[in-house]
């Protein structure tokens, strides 16, 4: 008799372990890559994302009183690996994907959407995703790729006087999809300014770029743009710090702007500037309780060298933008443990000003967030950085700015189109 | 002369000086399949193994430290500020012995008569287990080599060649990278002391005489264990060199494994085992690429150089198989 009831117990136990049971009430998936040629930039976003959940379950206990249960799978930046991951995790109650990587959400758009599972591209993946009316499942706030080439070209358009007529601007990308990216964009905002692209790809990896260096050279456009990611970033800066490039007007992406990015040119890189969509460095509130919580007590996913680097401000950002988006569902929804329709729900009812990015201990860390049905992307707001080789830190040089809205909604609204026919979508009514 | 020829020299200039690049990865294949009939997957990792070591030991960095601090729950990063450069790069070379004398022990060991596929396909096991320590050993982040080289643009071309353009052209002078002429410098001295160590040393002898016959270098009492670990050593220190090289330019990161993957159209153009081979085929490939993204790629689109290298190599295939230094190969029948 005893002897069955250990066995019952043991077999109890073993179900409960196996089925990935646990008491915690919301889940949240980590598709993060710390392994392989993309793991330096992958660490540091997935160490901010872990972390803020692990602070808000250390000192909040969790969000609306619900435990967060979070869950990493490595994909390796692997887009094969990262379906597998999506795959393997749904059914743990997956509330929602952060899939890191342009190549696995276009994988996870169909799946995802099938599952009523939401994604959150944050400022990578599909741009055109930005139309909630087609994407209902995919979110990619606060701005995507379009916003992003058309800032930088007003940030253009402010350093030369607001003309930039006749002028040649060059960009350096990354010779895929993602790279590919501004390309529409800055097509149509040449014929809307004047100027005149130069388009230089850099296969993948990135590590020999002599062809495009020597040809910026030789023809001196007046600005440099760059799309790249991990280590054609360092060799790009590298390369334009050797051919002497005026540094200041070389400007990257979001994903070519960070400390990893410049570092390894020393004093060369110092001056390069790029676009980011949040906050600087770690002179922020929520940092204080970061380490209060989560570093100082040995939680913290990684060493806790990389807090207010920009990758982990990112990663915490996006962490802030989940954690918020499922208290908004919890508060239209009336529980705590929401699903992921819910969370859908909340995603696409977000709603984020200054005071509460200040009660979040992030004041003036981003861009207020306004997302709506139609939509998803956010205020298509971002800010410039330049870095300084000295004290090895980036200085935001702009304020929070839009993008020309009249050029993005209009290739958001085509592209998606173009999307809604191809797969026999019927868009919603907002 | 006209900017455009000025031009042309310049992208040939640069385009033999990547070619030394790509030669400093190749050397380390030719090495290893000379000797043991083994094309080494895993050069291009060993090449990022040296590197990030080399760093581990100039920054002072306690190997395996996270794995540490996790067990134990202390927070050692650093054992000192850090070794000069040479020491490092001596110490270096002592981790790389190390791994060659475990590879022949717990590999090549167990592998003596075994078909070169399933030799081949233990180097990629190698590859992916060194990919795995190093990341264990020293940390996945980007870390910065200074080995005290020079680099950036050279103002002594640039300034002797802007006279050369016709008068009222728009030229700026040539442009060549100091640290490619170093790399360039450093790869000259290489062949030259490989050479002279296989022509003149009792074991590149007994080096030479494993890599034309096994068998017959046997029977006269040569160890073939202890030639393989030789070997293993050479190709450690020629990845080490090449990790320097490549690793000043874009700092340490698990994708520097990748350019091993510029090396094969260089040994397939040059031959498998061949040293003036692997010099002359980075030489011809990187031309060759250069040019052809110089004067074709912004018809096409540009981004020729990684697809241009394997058509070139490929050409060569379909007319001279064994490369153009290679050895042929006659089976008897």
């Amino acid at each position: 008799m005893k002897l069955r009831s250990l066995t019952a117990a043991a077999i109890a136990t073993t179900l409960a372990l196996g089925s990935g049971v646990v008491s915690a009430d919301l889940t949240f998936p980590s598709l993060s890559y710390r392994t392989g040629a993309y793991a330096p930039n992958g660490i540091p976003f997935a160490d901010g994302y872990a972390d803020y959940f692990t602070m808000l379950n250390e000192r909040d206990g969790g969000i609306g009183g619900a435990k967060i249960n979070f869950i990493e799978c490595e994909t390796g930046y692997n887009t094969e690996k990262g379906v597998e991951c999506y795959e393997s995790t749904k059914g743990e109650g997956a509330l929602l994907y952060q899939p890191l990587s342009t190549g696995i959400t276009y994988q996870l758009i169909p799946k995802a959407t099938a599952d009523g599972i939401p994604v959150h591209s944050m400022g990578y993946g599909r741009t055109s995703a930005a139309n909630g009316k087609v994407f209902s499942h995919i979110f990619n706030y606060p701005g995507n790729y379009w916003d992003a080439a058309s800032i930088i070209i007003k940030h253009i358009l402010d350093e030369e006087g607001g003309d930039i007529k006749d002028k040649n601007i060059a960009l350096v990308y990354h010779n895929s999809a993602y790279g590919k990216e501004p390309i529409r964009t800055l097509e149509e905002l040449a014929k809307k300014h004047g100027y005149k692209l130069t388009l230089l790809a850099v296969d993948h990896p990135g590590q020999e770029q002599k062809s495009q260096w020597l040809q910026i050279r030789r023809e001196r456009p007046d600005y440099v743009l760059m799309w790249g990611w991990g280590v054609m970033n360092q060799v790009a800066i590298q390369e334009a710090a050797n051919i002497r490039y005026p540094m200041d007007k070389f400007i990257g992406v979001w994903w070519s702007s960070s400390e990893n990015d410049v570092i390894p040119s020393g004093s060369g890189a110092n001056g390069y500037k790029a676009i980011n969509f949040h906050g600087v460095g770690d002179d922020f509130g929520v940092y204080d309780d970061l380490r209060k919580y989560v570093v100082d007590t040995g939680k913290a996913a990684g060493d806790g060298s990389n807090l207010g680097t920009v990758l982990y401000n990112r990663g915490m950002y996006a962490a802030v933008l989940a954690a918020e988006a499922a208290r908004t569902a919890q508060e239209i929804h009336g529980v705590a443990e929401i699903n992921a329709s819910q969370m859908r729900d909340g995603m696409e009812a977000l709603k984020i000003d200054q005071t509460r990015m200040a009660e979040l201990g992030l004041a003036d860390f981003g861009p207020e967030i306004n997302v709506t049905c139609e939509s998803h992307g956010g205020p298509g707001q971002a800010a410039i950085q330049q870095w300084d080789a000295e004290s090895k830190t980036w200085k935001l040089i702009t304020d929070f700015a839009g993008a020309d809205r009249d050029v993005i909604d209009a290739l958001i609204a085509e592209d998606s189109a173009a999307f809604a026919a191809e797969n026999s979508i019927t868009p919603r009514s907002c | 002369m006209s900017p455009v020829i000025l031009n042309t020299i310049e992208v040939i200039l640069n385009g033999l000086m990547t070619g030394v690049m790509y030669s400093l990865v190749a050397l380390g294949f030719v090495l290893i399949f000379k000797a043991s009939g083994i094309f080494n997957y895993a050069q291009g990792v060993m090449a990022l193994f040296a590197a990030l070591t080399l760093v581990g030991f100039q920054t002072g960095q306690v190997p395996f430290s996270h794995l540490i601090n996790v067990i134990f729950g202390t927070n050692y990063h650093n054992w000192s500020n850090g070794i000069n450069t040479f020491l490092a790069i001596v110490l270096t070379m002592l981790v790389m012995i190390a791994l060659a004398w475990l590879v022949e022990r717990v590999v090549l060991r167990h592998l003596v008569n075994q078909e070169q596929i399933i030799l081949f396909m233990a180097t990629i096991g190698l590859a992916f287990f060194m990919e795995g320590l190093g990341d264990l050993m020293w940390g996945a982040n980007i870390k910065v080599l200074d080995v005290g080289l020079p680099s950036g643009g050279s103002f002594w071309l640039e300034d002797v060649t802007r006279e050369w353009a016709s008068e009222g052209s728009e030229y700026y002078g040539m442009y060549i990278d100091v640290l490619d002429v170093w790399a360039a410098g450093i790869a000259v001295v290489l062949v030259i002391a490989l050479t002279i160590f296989s022509q003149y040393t009792k074991t590149g002898r007994a080096l030479r005489a494993v890599a034309d016959d096994h068998q017959a270098a046997l029977t006269v009492g040569i160890s073939l264990r202890t030639i393989w670990v030789v070997v293993w050593s050479i190709a450690g220190f020629v990845a080490l060199v090449a990790g320097i090289m490549w690793g000043s330019k874009s700092g340490i990161q698990f994708s520097l494994s990748l350019i091993a993957l510029k090396a094969l159209p260089v040994l397939i153009l040059g031959g498998f085992t061949s040293i003036p081979g692997a010099i002359i085929g980075g030489l011809v490939i990187g031309v060759g690429e250069k040019l052809f993204e110089f004067g074709i790629g912004p018809l096409i689109g540009g981004a020729t150089e990684n697809w241009f290298a394997y058509v070139l190599a490929l050409l060569f295939l379909m007319f001279r198989p064994q490369g153009l230094f290679g050895d042929k190969i006659i089976e008897r029948v």
